[in-house]
């Protein structure tokens, strides 16, 4: 889809589903699959839009996934005009700003009977802290039950709508969302039987604390 | 009772199996050490005497978080990882990654190894298609037999793809922008003389089993999927055109140098198990025709792209989502990079697991004999199911 379809179908959503704040994230990779963002309260009539326009019909919801972006900050060069030494100079700054966390939930959409695609949905959540909350679009498309269940799984956002949210890779006595980029692994393996260095160090922790001698 | 036509998933709830019958329900946990489970997998069946009244399959017995894995290695290290996804096609999953890379970092692939790469995907597609009618007769009580015929056949292709990566099933073959190696010498020779010989045993296969009677008594109208419900829960690959919908990777996406061979996409009418057989045998003689032209056009040339780069790749920060249709479906890799060596996220598209999605749907009103039956013909592997 290129970025002038694109636009056109997000003209078109807007005016379907009124208030929908719809914004397009543009890819600079090769393959310029350019992507819709869509804001939580409105995917869900943004999508059933997009499947039922006749001029869409995206039927077929390929891929569903997560996306875990932490606290950042981002630097970006600015050209700025300065006077060094009484000369007006264009002097390269770099600008930082603060961003904060955030979980996406990818849709890759195509059409079977229209043999078209990609158009690619994304809902984001306002922050990292529990509980994140998106729309469910299982409702629309039977193949996002297992998928957005492996989302809530790994990543631990909450599908409203989802007729069948639990967790389907991991069991269900786990606690933590394995995917996220600051899940810590639970320091429980079977230490080496020659443990040396940083081993050493974490296995410590597992062996018989040596007991005070009196 | 029939499956819910509605389309919305998740928990259908039994309304009544039959009246003052409640208490009969029996709930059995088949799996996830099961014979007919291909794997470490589990069903959780609630049986009304015979009948299958719910369903719902259980997975991550084989889970060890691919993802994580990939997202904390480079590119190239993930390569090996994606032969133990379905690890009967590891050549396909290979070639899915490898195009998704390519996507993202905008590679060309040479001639020749877009040649050799349509030869090793066919090639296992025949092999993946043959096994999985053993297996399915397997689980219809046909036990040795058909299964043997097939895994006969299929060692001559594992000869083959022995000879050209090293290994039989674990290949590790594709690289970024081509391929790890040239065909060894003959190599042509041996494959020409395995698609020229295979049509035999698929007749010979098909007289055995196509017409079989007890074959079709336990498989047509069984696991009925309809084309709307197919199509909105995903499914992919032969399962889908089996329920007559028209959709095949290498002639809607045009990956490859598909468009070169003329071939066609069977169909099914029904959408029952029998159909699914039917698909994939025919699908394997399909193959043989592309295989047959190709070998004979495969060019000599380069077998990498020189631009690609093995050591210090890193894509420039944007996403890619690459998808080829593999013996099982649509697999795709979803790629995100931000500049740096590893990627910033790495999904796998798994068609086995999302072929399950509508697993129930399928069993409901079913005995349990059937449900086996249906099971086996949505042909999953289970380290690409639990990942």
């Amino acid at each position: 889809m290129s970025l002038e379809a694109l636009e056109q179908i997000k003209a078109r959503a807007e005016a379907a589903v009124p208030g929908a704040l719809l914004s397009v994230v543009k890819n600079d990779s090769p393959c310029a699959q350019h992507s819709l963002l869509v804001d939580v309260p409105h995917a869900y009539a943004v999508a059933q839009f997009l499947r039922d326009d006749p001029q869409l019909r995206l039927d077929y919801c390929s891929n569903v996934t997560g996306i875990d972006f932490l606290d950042a900050e981002l630097s970006e060069k600015v050209k700025v005009k300065k006077v060094v030494d009484g000369v007006e100079k264009e002097v390269e700054e770099v600008k930082k700003t603060k961003r904060a966390g955030y979980l996406e939930v990818v849709y890759h959409l195509y059409s079977i009977s229209l043999k078209q695609g990609p158009v690619i949905l994304r809902q984001r959540t306002p922050g990292r802290a529990d509980p994140v909350r998106v729309a469910s679009l299982t409702p629309l498309w039977r193949s996002a039950e297992f998928q957005e269940r492996e989302v809530f799984d790994l990543y631990g956002v909450i599908f409203d709508g989802h007729p069948d949210l639990r967790r389907i890779l991991m069991w269900d006595g786990f606690k933590d969302y394995p995917m996220r980029k600051d899940y810590v692994e639970p320091d429980d393996y079977e230490y080496e039987p020659t443990p040396h260095d940083e081993v050493l160090e974490k296995a410590k922790a597992h062996l018989p604390k040596p007991e005070a001698k009196a | 009772m029939l499956p819910d036509p509605a389309l919305t998933g998740g928990a259908r709830k039994v309304e009544s199996v039959g009246q003052g019958r409640e208490g009969e329900l029996l709930e059995v946990a088949m799996g996830p050490q099961h014979p007919s489970t291909h794997g470490v997998f589990r069903m959780d069946v609630v049986l009304d005497g015979e009948t299958v009244v719910k369903l719902k399959p259980v997975f991550g017995y084989l889970h060890r978080n691919h993802e994580k894995i990939a997202e904390n290695t480079s590119y190239l290290a993930s390569m090996p990882y994606t032969d133990r996804l379905d690890y009967f096609c590891s050549l396909t999953n290979n070639w899915a990654y490898a195009l998704s890379v390519e996507k993202l970092a905008g590679l060309q692939v040479p001639e020749r190894a877009e040649y050799i790469r349509l030869i090793t995907a066919e090639l296992t597609r025949v092999l993946n298609h043959t096994c999985l009618a053993g297996f399915l007769l397997q689980d219809m009580g046909a036990l040795g037999t058909p299964l043997m015929y097939a895994f006969r056949e299929r060692e001559k292709i594992l000869d083959l793809i022995e000879s050209l990566t090293g290994a039989r099933m674990m290949c590790n073959y594709m690289r970024f922008g081509g391929c790890r190696c040239d065909l060894p010498l003959g190599w042509i020779e041996g494959v020409k003389k395995v698609v020229a010989e295979y049509p035999r045993f698929l007749d010979e296969f098909e007289t055995l089993l196509s017409g079989n009677e007890i074959l079709m008594a336990r498989t047509q109208g069984v696991g009925k999927l309809s084309a709307e419900l197919a199509v909105s829960a995903g499914v992919t690959g032969p399962m889908l055109r089996a329920s007559g919908v028209d959709y095949d990777l290498r002639k809607v996406d045009n990956y490859g140098i598909y468009s070169r061979y003329p071939f066609r996409v069977p169909l099914g009418d029904h959408g029952d198990v029998y159909d699914r057989y039917m698909i994939r045998m025919l699908e394997m003689r399909e193959s043989l025709k592309i295989l047959e032209p190709a070998l004979k056009d495969i060019p000599e040339g380069p077998i990498v792209d020189p631009k690609a780069k093995l050591r210090g790749f890193r894509p420039k920060p944007g996403e890619a989502y690459g998808r080829i249709e593999t013996p099982k479906g649509e697999l795709g890799f979803y790629l995100l990079s931000d500049g740096s060596p590893n990627p910033y996220r790495y999904r796998v598209r798994p068609p086995s697991l999302i072929n399950l999605t509508i697993l129930e749907d399928m069993c409901l009103g079913q005995t349990v004999a059937d449900a086996i039956v249906t099971l086996g013909s949505v042909d999953i592997v289970l380290g690409e199911v639990d990942r």
